[in-house]
């Protein structure tokens, strides 16, 4: 939540920036966003193989566990698709790779911003950021309506750190461990997918 | 996509250095710093490109309608697999 806030601090900065036109002009064909990206995938594998839980999902293949980061995974494919149709200005394919973020917005922005340009990448930043957004306020309405699943596969790949606290609250702690599973499964699959569709 | 080998080579190394918590802290610190930096760079190539600026409200806009898509469509087929597979109800009791 205190991190949305200051990525949002930091799009606003670039944003006036350039509108100030406060850097030397051709500073962006110097194309830095190529070398900090290459410097942030690398930052966040590390991550990903240094957390034991990752390991764990991997060795433990529970076949049934995995229906749920697979369910939000086509559900949100499912809604988008339709969705999508009220988004004239996007294509489906675009709306796709936005849509497979599953609110890992910082790193599906600059991703999807890389390869399908900046205006789709400023879309899939906010899409991801309202998804986790919307997940943290809405967790206990969505199991209400929806049941015990449901905030899990709506925070999506941020059920595993950021809504993983609102998620525990709403469906009970005996669900944490699903909803590890939920963000690590998601978290490795977003990058994969998003340059899968956008190639 | 040759970004995806800079994912696997960190993943790689993240794993050999899995019980050194302190360099895999430093390495969480360091990607927050270059997030900060990339999502910069973003708002930079946006601020300086005025058809984008004027877009923006449209492109939130748009974000929104395809967010509430994403949600909408997980929270039901989620809700679809308690059922069948989980044996859970959909509402609470």
């Amino acid at each position: 939540m205190k991190n949305s806030l200051v990525i949002l601090a930091c799009l606003i900065a670039g944003i006036l920036v350039g509108i100030l036109a406060l850097l030397p002009r051709g500073f962006l064909d110097l194309d830095p966003t190529a070398y900090a990206l290459n410097a942030l995938l690398f930052l966040v594998g590390t991550e990903i193989g240094g957390d034991a839980r990752v390991w764990e999902v991997a060795r433990k293949q529970n076949a049934r566990i995995l229906l749920v980061p697979l369910s939000a995974i086509l559900g949100t494919y499912l809604g988008v698709a339709v969705f999508s149709v009220f988004v004239p200005g996007v294509g489906f394919r675009e709306s796709l790779a936005v849509g497979s973020g599953f609110g890992y917005y910082s790193l599906a922005s600059v991703l999807v911003a890389r390869i399908g340009g900046k205006t789709l990448g400023v879309i899939a930043l906010l899409a991801n950021m309202a998804r986790e957004f919307a997940t943290l306020i809405g967790a206990p309405l969505l199991a209400r309506y929806f049941g015990r699943l449901a905030p899990i596969a709506s925070g999506g790949a941020t059920s595993m750190d950021t809504t993983l606290p609102v998620i525990t609250r709403s469906v009970g702690a005996d669900y944490a461990v699903i909803s590890v599973v939920n963000g690590v499964v998601l978290t490795v699959l977003a990058p994969l997918l998003i340059t899968a569709i956008l190639r | 996509m040759h970004v995806l080998l800079f994912l696997a080579a960190g993943t790689f190394v993240g794993y050999l250095l899995r019980s050194r918590k302190n360099v895999l802290a430093a390495a969480r610190t360091a990607a927050m710093w270059s997030l900060y930096l990339l999502i910069f760079l973003l708002g930079l190539s946006v601020g300086t490109n005025d058809a984008v600026v004027r877009a923006l409200g449209r492109l939130g806009m748009q974000a929104l309608i395809l967010s509430a898509g994403g949600i909408l469509g997980s929270v039901l087929v989620a809700c679809l697999v308690s059922r069948t597979f989980f044996r859970l109800g959909c509402h609470e009791e």
